[in-house]
């Protein structure tokens, strides 16, 4: 079977058993799947930047947060319907996006990373300060009945169920085809070696900003999705926090690779899931793993299979 | 009050912020200057000097002047010293890799502030101050019957508040002249200047990071002690002193010392003033985005000089 075939089979593989569990899993495994599934879509976002294109970003939270509350906003004060709702919100992810792109990039290193936590603080406080509409901290509830998609009413499990498969399957076809595309190689080529790459006569400005561009996009899709399906939209969700959790879930599940966002997500959310049994202070876990990570195992999970098992995996 | 009285009480709280964090953003931009590591657990060593003044308050006892100068001593050792074995068992074995360095650290800053958490519990506690007492201000005017003198009502300070802003100065003069007077100054100089240079020159560069971490933490460590009689030491403080900070050495110009110091004082005091006259939130709004767009346009800082 040539690399491309075996690829093929498991991410698909993986889709059907995702697909599948939905008729099998216990109602509490079964919600908490269907979280994973969207926060792995902000994953892989993250991951196209962080992953592919070299780009250490601390800002994707104001990506996260442009999506939900583009969404939520619009239900709540304009009075739209999901579908339109989700569309803005995706919209305003890929601006904020190429806004951000079109400043952070001229910057490098140590610097860029900077330059997006400080303009994703920028948005958080922006988020607090416009209080009145946003409810700030607090938050704000889309009801039930905002919720209803062409008929279909997300705040019923099942229906939010396929709802986040279908998310989580588009988000990682995309990212499948993009690495497999010149585009993506192109990408992967900036990220070992961008002097080379700009001496080779590519415009290596470009491809950073649409990778930025679709990472932001796809960060808002999540966003967007899951401030509809869950019914909530936070300020939290536009802290530091949310910048940090995408970073953490791809650095265990495997920085540059494609199932490495899934992999990381589910394995995170279980163990703080089941720390929380034990301690509140589940952010020590975080903390935790974020050090050992970076000493033991900076390839991640997916990584390492890779590196010692499956070579062909993308 | 008038406007006059109304800007000298917001200076005078200023002043206060910017000697605090001038000691906390100078503790930072030692170590970013030598070691070239952004270490974003910064707030959490600043947060750990207050809650270990407080321990030391608590368990010294006594004149409340006793446990404090206790607490000025035993915290930043206690956290420089901690600071040191962090930089020796993760950030040597990751070799200083500025991005990994940055993962690393922020894992540092959840696992102290979640260890303080399940210790030193959810409680904001208070430390006595030394000393403290109220000393009203008087106001000078130019009135309709010539020269007046008054004490508008609300224009005070506190003899502590002014004997911050003087140990700190104290401090940072200190620190001035170690770089620039004594001979572990001149290594760690040296060690900025070229690592590799100095490694060759048999200056033990790995001793001499692990001393620039500890003393870049203790200095945070030292700022929360002067701040906790009038803030209160809480796990979560130290969110606001790390983004402060950052403001104050990029704007200062990274890695450069009378950069951050005049950035702290300026940061420090615009802080006060603004928060006076409009919201807090939208001066860190404005803030943010300021260094944000400062270290786009203008990366070697709006004080500082582009070095090769």
């Amino acid at each position: 079977m040539s690399a491309t075939a075996k690829s093929l089979t498991l991410h698909l593989g993986l889709l059907a058993v995702l697909l599948a569990l939905q008729f099998v899993l216990p109602a509490y495994h079964h919600g908490n799947l269907a979280r994973i599934m969207v926060l792995a879509s902000y994953a892989v976002g993250y991951n196209i930047l962080f992953g592919y294109t070299g780009l250490l970003s601390l800002g994707h939270a104001l990506f996260f947060a442009a999506g939900m509350y583009g969404m939520g906003l619009t239900i709540q004060h304009a009075g739209f319907t999901p579908a339109p709702a989700l569309i803005v919100g995706i919209l305003a992810g890929a601006v904020v996006a190429a806004g951000l792109a079109l400043l952070a990039l001229r910057t490098t290193g140590v610097a860029f990373l900077i330059v997006t936590l400080m303009f994703a603080q920028a948005g958080y406080l922006t988020i607090l300060y416009f209080g009145e509409y946003t409810r700030g901290d607090e938050g704000f509830v889309i009801q039930a009945f905002d919720r209803m998609l062409w008929g279909i009413d997300l705040s019923n499990p099942e229906n939010r169920y396929f709802a986040a498969w279908g998310l989580f399957a588009v988000c990682l076809l995309i990212c499948l085809r993009l690495v497999r595309a010149p585009f993506g190689k192109t990408l992967v080529a900036i990220r070992e070696n961008e002097e080379r790459v700009r001496m080779l006569g590519y415009n290596t400005f470009a491809h950073k900003l649409g990778a930025m561009v679709i990472s932001g996009t796809i960060s808002a899709a999540a966003g967007a999705f899951y401030g509809l399906l869950f019914g909530y939209a936070g300020a939290s969700f536009a802290s530091v926090q949310y910048s940090i959790f995408p970073l953490l879930w791809v650095l265990l599940g495997g920085a540059g690779t494609v199932l490495g966002p899934f992999v990381g997500t589910l394995f995170m959310f279980y163990l703080i899931d089941l720390s929380s049994g034990i301690t509140t202070a589940y952010l020590l876990i975080v903390g935790l793993a974020l050090v050992l990570l970076t000493l033991f195992a900076p390839q991640g999970l997916t990584g390492e299979l890779r590196r010692r098992v499956w070579r062909w995996l993308p | 009050m008038e406007l006059g009285p109304y800007i000298l009480l917001a200076s005078l709280e200023g002043a206060v912020t910017a000697a605090v964090l001038a000691l906390t953003a100078v503790g930072l931009s030692l170590v970013f200057g030598v070691m070239r590591v952004v270490n974003i657990a910064h707030g959490e060593f600043f947060m750990l000097g207050a809650v270990i003044a407080w321990f030391v308050a608590q368990t010294v006892g006594g004149h409340p002047a006793l446990g404090f100068v206790a607490a000025l001593v035993i915290a930043p050792l206690v956290v420089g010293g901690i600071a040191a074995a962090a930089d020796m068992t993760i950030l040597k074995r990751l070799d200083y890799d500025p991005e990994r360095t940055i993962v690393a650290t922020i894992g540092l800053l959840y696992i102290i502030q979640q260890l303080t958490l399940m210790t030193y519990g959810p409680e904001a506690r208070p430390v006595e101050a030394p000393f403290n007492q109220r000393l009203a201000l008087p106001w000078f005017e130019w009135g309709e019957e010539g020269f007046e003198f008054y004490f508008p009502w609300g224009l005070s300070t506190t003899t502590y508040k002014l004997a911050v802003i003087v140990a700190a100065g104290v401090v940072l003069v200190g620190v001035w002249l170690m770089m620039a007077r004594t001979r572990i100054g001149l290594l760690m100089r040296a060690t900025q200047a070229d690592r590799d240079m100095a490694l060759a020159f048999g200056i033990p560069v790995e001793r001499v990071y692990a001393l620039v971490f500890g003393i870049g933490a203790a200095l945070a460590a030292l700022a929360a002690v002067l701040i906790v009689p009038i803030q209160q030491a809480h796990y979560l403080m130290g969110a606001d002193p790390l983004l402060l900070s950052f403001i104050v050495v990029i704007i200062g110009g990274l890695g450069s010392l009378p950069g951050t110091v005049v950035a702290a004082i300026f940061i420090g005091l615009s802080d006060g003033i603004i928060s006076v006259f409009f919201s807090p939130t939208l001066a860190k709004i404005l803030a943010t985005l300021l260094v944000g767009l400062v270290l786009v346009f203008r990366p070697q800082g709006l004080f500082g000089t582009r070095s090769s």
